[in-house]
């Protein structure tokens, strides 16, 4: 669904585009999709390179971004004067969730910065990454995180939003944690992904609530009610939230120090994240929110506070970095403490110059974050007190970091003194009376000189200087190819710093007309503004950051890492304290006071936990029980509940004296269950239940092979305590507490007059929609086939489980030996001369296993009549899957694991893993047919003898989960039995292993 | 339907269930194991004629399957726990 675009109708628009013809529109709306196709297809595409070929993966994915950035010029023609692209999908209307694709003026000034400086780091990483680092990984990671950056900027929905955003977050956790075996850059990734994911679930909260204030998640809709967002009252909390989102992301202060720990990325990952992307969601998230948010007094000290601190601290910190990343870092930090501080003032000029700053700032840091990577690649260390006098070696490298520098510090003539002298322009305006607002002018140019300071560092510590003595490489140039992205990047800080209105003049008037729409300011970009007070403010910078660096530099040159005094107070270590208080302190009080490993006081407290909550609501809201009401009573059908009853008390009352006996009455209560079902019209479920009973016996019998044995201590009644009788008795009180409140539940919804349900809908539709007459199938493998496929999922995750866990099953050394009975019979046999060893028990089972034996082609063919007439008829999947574990089970008791192994193929695996496949590529397969995931096709087919039976492309979904289920549960069974044959042969093993270990 | 199968089917029934009944009796009370397993056993045969009856009370054929079931693999509850019985473990 897509509808036309809207154009707004600023005093500065020019007609509509309208002109070009709807049509037009209505393919440029579709192209949108490809911001987010194309780079995960590509992401997808590009895991299965072989990592040996760098060259053909970064052309790949240079091509992709490549891609992405000629659709975005190519759109450039409907975002110009204040157009807006929509492209949308519903996808849970009913949530207000929608995939909708919104591009604006700035969200295509941003998309631009993604894809063209996605292009110059693929180039730069195909020279940048190592021959034996797993390239197509890097390639991967990089595609996907430029998709969900493209996401983040063109999501027209907040939910959208928020999903990218948290996408970027895991991304980058990926993408700094790259080298994985080097402990920093793990610590580094934990720590980013930690920050900007609670920030972001923090900016999630926020985006529901304005989502509620305003009635719509679409972003037209937000962005239309300003006044309504700021005059709520929750427009504090939502500040707070969405600003922990922004500014975590950003590394504003204080959430600032992750980003120096991210420095452990491979270098184009910091060029690209550091840079132009990742760090730039957060102020892409202000900027965004700045027309329906900014402007109170709130945004303003918040924003405002943070700004300025990081532009200070980031300015003043990076001066005594001794590493070129961490110097950048830094740096990048503070710059975006910046565009922070200039969207806090809330004024429209300040607006642009943020925006144009985000830019500036972009093109300058990407490009010093590919020299300093040069730098390292060539010489081997990023230590700048080890560096010097790299200008012989390298000096075409050297005049680009120059440049690129010159502009990080604010030279005339370059990109960054345009957007500098705009803020400093803005930092001497008042904008509200207040201190905040009158230290800014001076924070401002202090900042401004201290970034001098740094700017300078970079570039003498690095380029000039002594020549280094004991490099790990001998520098020299680039390849060619690795230096370009360079070269174009310091062209056009260049470029933009000369002639900014006929270069970038029109872009960033897009952009800014279509955040500020009708408030778009007049405002100039040139060089030369005339003597005015930004003019000296920038001229006091570079003289005292001049004046600075040289009083600094032989300190500079010696110092160890990081600003004196702060250095002591690293965000670092108050973060790791803050988790292992939370992750291992306080997890482990709570263990020691809570956890238990009995089992018994786990079944209290949690009984007692459902009791609780389930009576509450009760107790609170008058709950009056419906009177009892005795009719018709069947007597067959009551003395049947009678023993059902007295079946479920005699067993839990034996389970602790006699084990077998208590197994033998829960088979009686389940056979009562399963003809009750049958009682009261459910012969599905009587069906499955008398299954599920029948396998659950041999299962708990299988179990109570390994159980210790119960040590008889002869307690006379009066020895027994009076705590012990207490605790009784509360067990006692818990437990019918808990079954007559089961009871009472069940009684008042039974009695209670039935709503309009849903089931007369699945009654209705069954047949005529579903082609089955058997509704709880139909429901199972069509209306609700999803639901089953994840069932059967978690079915088989189940199996496997227990199959990993009994794989290091290891039981107690009582009950390892072979038991009672078999020890008696054997040692019969080996007694009597003219007996062979386990006659005793082929003797005793002759019948029972010829019966067992010649049982299993019928509980096969059994199991293929559940299976066929289960569509119309009880039956099913499910039920025949369990009927053929069954037979496969009287194989095993009726000849053991050896002899059953020997001569039937058993791969309970294999079984499983066909199930799962053939029920989604069921699924699948009807999006070959054009209708949605798991659309089933009815009809008969006849097959002689045994006639007509339906064929519903359900038919073959149910076969996957007949599959799994037997797999599933012949798994189970089997893993169990194998102990059997396992333990004491591992038993033996280890006792061997300890007696040569003696010797 | 004739009020003769009514009746008959309502005394067979509740025969039935006093069976059960006393099946129950020996799984209850024993003495010994074996008597409870041959308990358990006879009240699935029982429970297996409930729902025959159960089919000629309704008149409707789709309650056959689960009496249907419990005739084929229903022993294999019974089995199981004989072969526990006899050799302290179900599959070797």
């Amino acid at each position: 669904m897509t509808r036309p675009a809207s154009v707004l109708a600023g005093p500065k628009s020019r007609p509509p585009i309208h002109s070009q013809g709807d049509k037009t529109i209505e393919y440029a709306e579709k192209l949108l999709s490809v911001f987010i196709l194309v780079p995960f297809a590509g992401s997808l595409i590009a895991i299965f390179f072989p990592s040996d070929q760098r060259g053909a993966i970064s052309w790949f994915a240079g091509a992709i971004a490549l891609v992405c950035f000629l659709v975005t010029a190519g759109l450039y023609p409907y975002v110009a004067s204040g157009g807006v692209l929509h492209y949308r999908i519903d996808w849970v209307p009913e949530l207000g969730l929608n995939f909708t694709l919104r591009m604006d003026g700035f969200a295509w000034l941003f998309s631009a910065l993604i894809t063209a400086i996605g292009v110059l780091v693929a180039l730069y990483a195909r020279y940048y990454m190592a021959e034996e680092d797993p390239v197509p990984r890097f390639f991967a990671l990089f595609l996907a995180f430029m998709g969900s950056m493209l996401g983040v900027v063109l999501s027209g929905n907040l939910i959208l939003l928020a999903v990218f955003w948290e996408l970027t977050s895991i991304v980058s956790f990926l993408l700094i944690g790259y080298w994985h075996h080097n402990a920093h850059a793990r610590d580094g990734a934990r720590m980013a992904l930690t920050i900007t994911g609670t920030g972001g679930l923090a900016m999630f909260v926020g985006l529901i609530i304005i989502g509620k204030i305003v009635g719509s998640y679409e972003l037209d809709a937000v962005l239309a009610s300003g006044d309504a967002i700021r005059n709520h009252p929750l427009y504090g909390t939502v500040l707070v939230l969405v600003l922990l989102g922004a500014l975590t992301k950003s590394a504003q202060f204080p959430f600032h120090f992750w980003l120096p720990h991210a420095m452990a990325a491979p270098t184009p990952v910091s060029a690209y994240l550091h840079s132009a992307t990742m760090v730039k969601a957060g102020v892409f998230l202000l900027v965004r929110f700045w027309p329906v948010m900014a402007g109170t007094e709130a945004w303003f000290w918040i924003v405002g506070l943070a700004g300025l601190t990081t532009l200070l601290l980031g300015a003043y910190f990076a001066i005594f970095q001794q590493d070129l990343k961490g110097l950048l870092a830094y740096s990048t930090i503070s710059h975006l403490g910046l565009i922070t501080v200039l969207l806090s003032l809330g004024s429209p000029l300040a607006a642009v110059a943020a925006v144009f700053h985000i830019v500036n700032h972009a093109t300058f840091k990407a490009s010093l974050f590919m020299a300093a990577g040069i730098i390292d690649h060539e010489s081997g260390t990023r230590d700048i007190r080890r560096l010097g006098g790299l200008f012989h070696f390298m000096p075409i490298t050297a005049t680009l970091a120059m440049v690129a520098s010159a502009a990080m510090a604010g030279v005339p003539l370059l990109n960054g003194f345009l957007s500098k002298e705009m803020f400093f322009a803005e930092a001497i305006e008042t904008h509200l009376v207040n201190p905040l607002d009158t230290v800014t002018p001076y924070v401002a140019t202090i900042a401004g000189m201290f970034a001098v300071t740094y700017s300078l560092r970079f570039i003498h510590g690095v380029f000039f200087g002594r020549p280094p003595a004991d490099l790990p490489r001998k520098p020299h140039e680039p390849p060619r190819w690795m230096r370009a992205p360079l070269d174009f990047l310091v062209l056009a800080c260049l470029v933009v710093g000369i002639i900014p209105a006929q270069t970038i003049g029109p872009f960033l008037h897009t952009a800014v007309l279509s955040v500020l729409r009708e408030g778009t300011p007049d405002y100039s970009l040139s060089v030369w503004h005339g003597w005015n007070i930004p003019l000296i403010m920038s001229f006091v910078a570079l003289s005292g950051g001049i004046g600075l660096y040289f009083l600094m530099r032989s300190y500079l040159a010696t110092a160890v890492e990081g600003p004196p005094v702060f250095r002591l107070l690293q965000g670092q270590r108050i973060f790791e304290r803050v988790l292992v208080t939370l992750s291992w302190k306080w997890a482990r009080w709570l263990e020691q006071r809570l956890g238990t490993r009995r089992l018994q006081p786990q079944m209290r407290l949690l009984v007692f936990l459902a009791l609780a909550a389930g009576a509450s609501p009760l107790l609170l809201g008058n709950f009056e029980l419906p009177p009892l009401v005795i009719r018709g009573i069947d007597p067959a059908f009551a003395l049947l509940w009678a023993i059902g009853i007295a079946c479920a008390i005699g067993s839990a009352y034996q389970a602790k004296f006699h084990r077998l006996a208590s197994l033998v009455l829960l088979g009686g209560a389940g056979l009562v269950t399963c003809i009750t079902f049958v009682w009261l019209s459910a012969p599905d479920l009587a069906v499955t239940q008398l299954l599920v009973e029948i396998v659950t016996t041999v299962l708990i019998l299988l179990g109570l092979r390994w159980l210790p044995k119960r040590i008889e201590e002869p307690v006379a009644a009066e020895d027994i305590s009076i705590r012990v009788r207490l605790r009784r008795l509360r067990d006692l009180l818990l437990a019918i507490g808990a079954g007559g409140g089961m009871m009472l539940i069940a009684y008042t919804v039974m009695t209670r007059p039935l709503p309009e349900t849903i089931a007369s809908y699945f009654l209705e539709r069954a047949y005529r929609e579903g082609g089955g007459t058997n509704v709880v199938n139909v429901i199972l493998v069509d209306f609700r086939g999803f639901d089953t496929l994840g069932e059967i999922a978690v079915l088989c995750i189940v199996a496997l489980t227990v199959f990993a866990l009994l794989l290091r099953f290891r039981p107690q050394s009582d009950s390892l030996e072979a038991p009672e009975q078999q020890k008696v019979q054997n040692a019969f046999d080996d007694d009597h001369p003219d007996r062979a060893a386990g006659d005793s028990v082929a003797e005793y089972l002759f019948i029972p296993a010829v019966i067992m034996r010649w049982m299993f082609p019928v509980t096969g063919m059994l199991a293929a009549f559940l299976f066929l007439r289960g569509h119309d008829l009880p039956g099913g999947g499910f039920a025949a899957g369990i009927a053929m574990s069954i037979g496969f089970i009287l194989q095993y008791m009726s000849g053991g694991t050896r002899w059953v192994e020997e001569r039937l193929r058993i791969h309970p695996l294999r079984w499983m893993s066909i199930g799962l496949l053939v029920a989604t590529a069921t699924g699948v397969g009807s999006w070959f047919f054009g209708y949605p995931f798991l659309t089933s096709h009815a009809q008969y087919a006849s097959l002689p003898v045994v006639g007509k039976f339906p064929l519903a492309s359900a038919i073959l979904f149910d076969l996957g989960v007949f599959s799994l289920v037997l797999g599933a549960t012949v798994l189970i069974l089997i893993a169990l039995a194998h102990q059997s044959v396992r333990a004491p042969r591992a038993h033996a093993k280890a006792a061997r292993s300890d007696k040569e270990a003696v010797r | 339907m004739e009020l003769a199968v009514v009746w008959s089917v309502l005394v067979a029934q509740t025969m039935l269930a006093l069976a059960m009944a006393f099946a129950l009796y020996r799984m209850a009370r024993g003495p010994r194991a074996q008597d409870r397993i041959l308990g358990l056993d006879t009240l699935y045969i029982n429970a297996m004629l409930m729902l025959i009856t159960f089919g000629i009370r309704t008149a409707n054929t789709v309650y056959f399957e689960t009496a249907l079931i419990i005739a084929v693999i229903g022993f294999a509850s019974s089995i199981a726990l004989a072969k526990f019985l006899m050799r302290g473990e179900v599959i070797e």
